[in-house]
């Protein structure tokens, strides 16, 4: 007699241990966590405005904070998220219409998203430094 | 034609919020809006990396810059307060908590909003 449907082996659904989450998985997740980090981001560009605003002493202050190491890597980190977030709107754009959307080309476009937005980030900040003469 | 709603529906009122796809409209709307606005802000503080209190206030004193930063923000605010908005609803499942922290995201956008624009126009008009 052969053994009953329900103790038969039979492929197992992935588990979340040993689950390869696919790029697409991963850049959404990324999507939502760089909008969450850009929310508080604004906080850094209002600081900076008002810091403008208010007076030399203060604003060069505020300058002085963001200058230094750890103003410097928020910064970068704030820049990346920025890229990051705007690659992967212009990917949903694109999925908006509908192309785009088959299994592989969604993979590369996800890769290309984190590859446009590292390249980016690093354009900015030679940019930036270019703009202010030097390191 | 039969009311589909159940009992417990009909008390609580809550049908549809008349909204339709407005949220989703909205959030692509301002999205579009965001991808020239903030890289003029990016262009900005590129060139004005590393300028004196002096430099920084006539450049935000220029009409084009003010105006164009005071969009930057308002579509910024407004997308990520819709965003913000999702984050809340998918990951909070308390009536009560949910409910007070869709009320601070919207304050909290409203706050940012108001000490920005306060401080645009301060740099664009003031002294």
């Amino acid at each position: 007699m052969s053994r009953s449907p329900a103790t038969r082996q039979r492929p197992l659904s992935p588990h979340l241990t040993i689950y390869r989450p696919p790029i697409t998985m991963t850049m959404s997740i990324l999507h939502r966590i760089t909008g969450g980090a850009l929310y508080f981001g604004t906080l850094l560009l209002v600081w900076w405005l008002v810091a403008a605003a208010t007076s030399e002493a203060y604003f060069d202050f505020v300058a002085w904070v963001f200058g230094s190491w750890i103003g410097r890597i928020v910064l970068l980190g704030y820049s990346w998220a920025l890229t990051h977030h705007m690659l992967g709107g212009i990917r949903h754009f694109i999925w908006d219409t509908g192309a785009a959307l088959e299994k592989h080309t969604a993979s590369k476009l996800a890769w290309a998203t984190l590859a446009g937005s590292l390249s980016l980030t690093l354009l900015i900040w030679i940019a930036g430094y270019a703009a202010r003469g030097g390191f | 034609m039969a009311d589909m709603r159940t009992p417990l529906g009909k008390v609580r009122g809550l049908g549809s919020a008349r909204e339709g796809t407005m949220h989703f409209w909205r959030q692509r709307l301002t999205a579009v809006a965001n991808v020239p606005l903030v890289l003029f802000l990016v262009g900005l503080l590129i060139s004005l990396n590393g300028a004196g209190y002096a430099e920084t206030r006539a450049a935000l004193a220029n009409p084009f810059v003010a105006l164009m930063l005071a969009l930057a923000i308002f579509s910024m605010l407004y997308h990520m307060r819709l965003g913000m908005q999702i984050v809340i609803e998918d990951y909070v499942h308390g009536e009560g908590a949910k409910l007070a922290l869709l009320m601070l995201n919207t304050f909290f956008a409203f706050a940012i909003g108001a000490v920005a624009a306060f401080a645009l126009l301060k740099l664009a008009l003031g002294n």
